[in-house]
């Protein structure tokens, strides 16, 4: 129904670059993650925070150009993960069933 | 209500920060599954009321509850937070926090050059979000759903023995 | 009829195509048909034209004919074309009519020789090529024809390949006549350069419009032509070559060596007399090594024992003559005596070529003798030929023609009494040298070491000999001197394309007695040779027994020792060259050098630094490779870093760049 109106008070006046600083630090813990954790699924679970970050990111962007374009990037960023978390978990599923093991440095016989 | 965005906002980090140092899986999948509802809320905050629906229900509720199915099947026990406790001695953090540290430095550095903005006064809600997906983003809509279908395919395929023969018998037929 | 010049050459060069390319596969019969009709035709076509251009002469007496440019570059365009004069008819005609006679002769002569079809493919090619040579427009061309000419020479000379003494003889003649070339394409080049055509008339023009007489260009220019026609006609100082070609067949000696070739140097200076009048001393010098080969080679022939080396020396002295004409401007004097002398030499040499046929093969005049009963054609034609040779009075060609030359030597302009007392002189020896061998062979005992086959020769012997005979007796009569009927047919015909000789020195009766003087010393040396050597031989033998006599005829007999003048000037120093390099002492002097800068070169470079160039490459190469196959360790964790790293790297240099 539109644009509800609100109150003075209720309406939020966040600077957005507070907004980007927040995504940032989530962004630099999922780094932090990817690099640091051995097992597959931290490791995934890492991804999923970046992921994450980058559509909050995109929201902030939105929310300060009170335009919708944000929320679509975010719903597509979400598409994306969902692909993405499905086929990893499944891979990861296979992995375990063939080496018993979820160590990511255990399935590195693609090495030159 | 800027300081529900900032209490927010510090949950969400700190629960992303258990996750990224906690031994158990399991444990760090509910903490991961805190932060998104805290950065849902962080959206209610920005006016964007359904950009935190689509984040709970979606994010919080569907692909975290994928990854508890999965988790479930895979049955770790404690030999395996053993084993997260010797992957994880302090030495491994160093590289990883320096890179980490240079990346959002970085970061910081270019969000603090530009001018302070505020975000909108108007709420961007459903209504609005539809109409700009089947309008502009007709085709990335048609584009996403083909990727969750190739999504589909892809796991359908992959898990296919793990879900009905059990032990990945029978690969010729398949 | 006219426009038919081209076959001339043609015909002739076509049927040496034809022998050449198919002549093994042919018959004899087909082969003698095919080399005789071709030059036959030839003849025929230029009796028209001759008809046609006396009867009905083209304006200026002169009929160009262009086939084609054969060279156009830079301003220099010779082109294969033909050019028909005066001079050039009578040369034509001499060299056709005279071809065919003793093509016909060799159907017959040269039977049974296994070279029969090359014999008749080179006397073609040589037909064509004199062809080219008198009916060229420019000098290129004729120098082709020149050229042909001394090649089919060369050819024939060495036709019985297999004795090498005929190789040497050939190429004897090829190396003193290619002297002479080479002066003669020096004077092309200097002509080309300075008048810029070898187009023959236009060079005449520019020649007199841009050369005042007497200049330096125009003497250097005629002497070197002087010398190629020295150096083909066989006068002094070139004229070792022709006494040894007489080792080729016989009717090669007589179509060459006798009446057609050796006469091309005669043409050469007759056609560029324009030239040679603008250079008196040149034109002088003509004259002085006419006179003195003429004497020359007369004692030479006097003092020798093979009958075709006679009548080589005889021919060396005979163009002597022509070239005396030539020399004191007596242009159509020396045509005349050119022509003449081509029918009775011819007829000698035909006639000599029965009895050393007859004879097996013998040469030696002192191994003949008593033949005149037995070989009756043989022994007619001779006669008449040395009767013209010797310039037997009225009834002979020869005294016309060379009676003219005597009276020219005396008086025109160019003309002196010690020139008219050398040929004078020399007629005197040509009587006796040439009566010797008529005595020598035909009359007196026998003296064969075997009889001699006394076969009739058949038509195609006999006929030529006798038309050759027959015009050694009236061919003379188209010219005769003002006492004797005054018939100047042969002058008036040549004055068309040669000026006239100017008469100068001329004193009241100074014709007569010349020509009676002339007539002495014919028959005076008739009648000297009939009793030296037939009927007191004794006498002469006593002569002989005194050495100092016996030494000189030995010096006549070796051709005044040329030979061997040049051997010791040219030949040894040349062999004693070849000798001295034998380890090829230049060569091996850049041998050196090249291998001590080579050894040198090995030295430095002995670790291979070049190599060490490429092999450092591919050692790098490795370097890298192992380097960077460090990096792919199949650690996902790895290369996540990696990415975060190069992410960061990248956000950098968009910050700060």
């Amino acid at each position: 129904m539109g644009a509800t109106m609100r109150t003075a008070e209720a309406i939020a006046a966040i600077p957005m670059h507070h907004g980007l600083m927040l995504a940032a630090i989530l962004f630099a813990l999922g780094v932090i993650g990817v690099l640091v954790r051995r097992n597959l699924i931290f490791i995934l679970m890492s991804i999923e925070i970046m992921l994450n970050a980058a559509g909050l990111a995109f929201v902030v962007a939105g929310a300060r150009w009170e335009q919708a374009d944000g929320q679509a990037m975010f719903i597509f960023i979400l598409a994306v993960a969902a692909a993405e978390v499905s086929v990893g978990l499944a891979l990861l599923l296979l992995l375990h069933r063939r080496f018993q093991t979820l160590d990511a440095d255990a399935v590195s016989k693609m090495r030159g | 209500m800027e300081f529900t965005f900032y209490l927010s906002g510090g949950i969400a980090i700190a629960a992303t920060l258990m996750v990224v140092v906690g031994l158990s899986a399991v444990h760090a999948l509910l903490y991961l599954i805190v932060s998104l509802l805290a950065v849902a809320i962080v959206f209610y905050v920005l006016d964007a009321p359904f950009a935190a629906a689509l984040e709970v229900i979606i994010y919080a509720g569907a692909i975290m509850v994928l990854f508890v199915f999965v988790m479930m099947m895979l049955n770790l026990g404690k030999a395996a937070a053993a084993k997260e406790r010797d992957w994880l001695n302090p030495g491994m953090w160093a590289g990883p926090a320096l890179l980490a540290a240079l990346l959002l430095a970085e970061l910081l550095y270019i969000l603090t050059q530009g001018g302070s903005t505020l975000t909108g006064a108007a709420v961007v809600d459903a209504k609005e979000v539809g109409i700009i997906l089947f309008g502009p983003y007709l085709l990335g809509v048609e584009l996403a759903s083909l990727l969750l279908l190739a999504g589909l395919v892809g796991a359908c395929h992959l898990g296919w023995h793990e879900g009905l023969r059990g032990n990945g018998r029978d690969h010729e037929n398949r | 009829m006219l426009p038919l010049l081209w076959l001339i050459p043609t015909l002739p060069l076509a049927g040496f195509l034809v022998l050449a390319l198919s002549g093994k596969y042919l018959g004899h019969r087909s082969i003698a048909v095919i080399g005789t009709s071709s030059v036959a035709l030839s003849a025929l076509i230029a009796i028209l034209i001759g008809i046609d251009f006396i009867a009905v002469p083209p304006p200026g007496f002169v009929f160009r004919q262009e086939a084609w440019i054969w060279i156009a570059v830079a301003g220099f365009s010779p082109g294969i074309g033909f050019y028909l004069d005066a001079l050039s008819l009578v040369m034509v005609l001499v060299v056709t009519i005279i071809s065919f006679l003793i093509h016909l002769y060799s159907t017959e002569f040269m039977t049974g020789d296994d070279g029969y079809a090359r014999f008749f493919a080179y006397m073609n090619l040589f037909v064509g090529s004199m062809c080219i040579l008198v009916l060229a427009d420019n000098l290129l061309f004729l120098y082709l024809g020149w050229e042909g000419v001394g090649l089919c020479s060369y050819l024939l000379i060495g036709f019985w390949y297999r004795d090498s003494g005929n190789g040497r003889a050939a190429r004897k003649a090829f190396i003193v006549t290619r002297i002479g070339d080479t002066a003669m394409a020096l004077g092309l080049f200097l002509l080309f350069t300075h008048l810029g055509t070898l187009d023959i008339q236009s060079l005449m023009q520019r020649v007199t419009q841009q050369w005042p007489e007497g200049s330096e260009l125009a003497i250097l220019a005629a002497a070197l032509l002087l010398g190629g026609a020295v150096g083909k006609s066989a006068q002094f100082p070139l004229q070792v070559w022709l006494p040894d070609a007489m080792a080729g067949p016989t009717p090669v000696s007589a179509l060459m060596h006798a009446a057609t070739m050796v006469t091309a140097g005669v043409y050469l200076i007759a056609r560029t007399h324009v030239l040679f009048s603008l250079a008196p001393p040149v034109q002088l010098a003509v004259a002085v090594i006419g006179a003195l080969t003429l004497l020359l080679a007369g004692f030479s022939a006097l003092a020798q024992k093979d009958i075709k080396r006679v009548l080589a020396y005889s021919t060396i002295s005979q163009i002597g003559y022509m070239f005396l004409a030539l020399g004191v401007g007596a242009w159509s004097a020396a045509i005349f005596h050119l022509m003449t002398h081509a029918f009775f030499k011819a007829l000698l040499f035909l006639s000599a070529g029965v009895v050393i046929m007859s004879l097996h093969e013998e040469h030696d005049i002192f191994r003949m003798g008593g033949l005149r009963k037995k070989l009756p054609v043989a022994f007619w034609t001779f006669l008449i030929g040395s009767a013209s040779l010797a310039a037997l009075p009225l009834v002979t060609a020869g005294f016309y023609s060379k009676d003219l030359i005597l009276w020219q030597a005396w008086s025109s302009a160019g003309g002196n009494p010690w020139l008219w007392a050398a040929g004078w002189g020399g007629a005197i020896l040509t009587g006796l040298y040439i009566f010797r061998v008529v005595f020598l062979v035909f009359f007196g005992e026998a003296r064969a070491a075997t009889p001699p086959d006394t076969r009739r020769p058949g038509l195609r012997i006999t006929i030529p000999l006798i038309v050759l005979a027959a015009f050694s007796i009236v061919g003379g009569w188209i010219e005769t001197p003002p006492f004797l009927g005054n018939l100047t047919l042969f002058s008036s015909f040549v004055q068309h394309a040669l000026p006239p000789a100017q008469v100068v020195h001329d004193g009241k009766n100074d014709e007569t007695i010349l020509e009676l003087l002339a007539m002495a010393a014919s028959l005076g040396s008739i009648a000297l040779a009939y009793l030296l050597f037939l009927r007191y031989p004794a006498f002469l033998h006593g002569l002989m027994l005194i050495p100092a006599l016996a030494r000189i005829r030995k010096f006549w007999h070796f051709g005044w020792g040329f030979d061997r003048f040049y051997e010791f000037l040219f030949v040894r120093p040349y062999l004693w060259l070849a000798y001295a390099d034998r380890n090829d002492v230049i060569d091996n002097i850049y041998k050196m050098a090249i291998s001590f800068t080579l050894r040198w070169l090995q030295k430095v470079d002995r670790h291979d630094v070049i190599d060490y160039i490429y092999s450092g490459l591919a050692e790098l190469c490795l370097f890298l490779y192992r380097a960077l196959s460090a990096t792919q360790s199949g650690q996902v964790r790895r290369y996540a870093a990696a990415i975060a790293a190069g992410s960061i790297g990248i956000i950098f240099i968009g910050i700060f760049a």
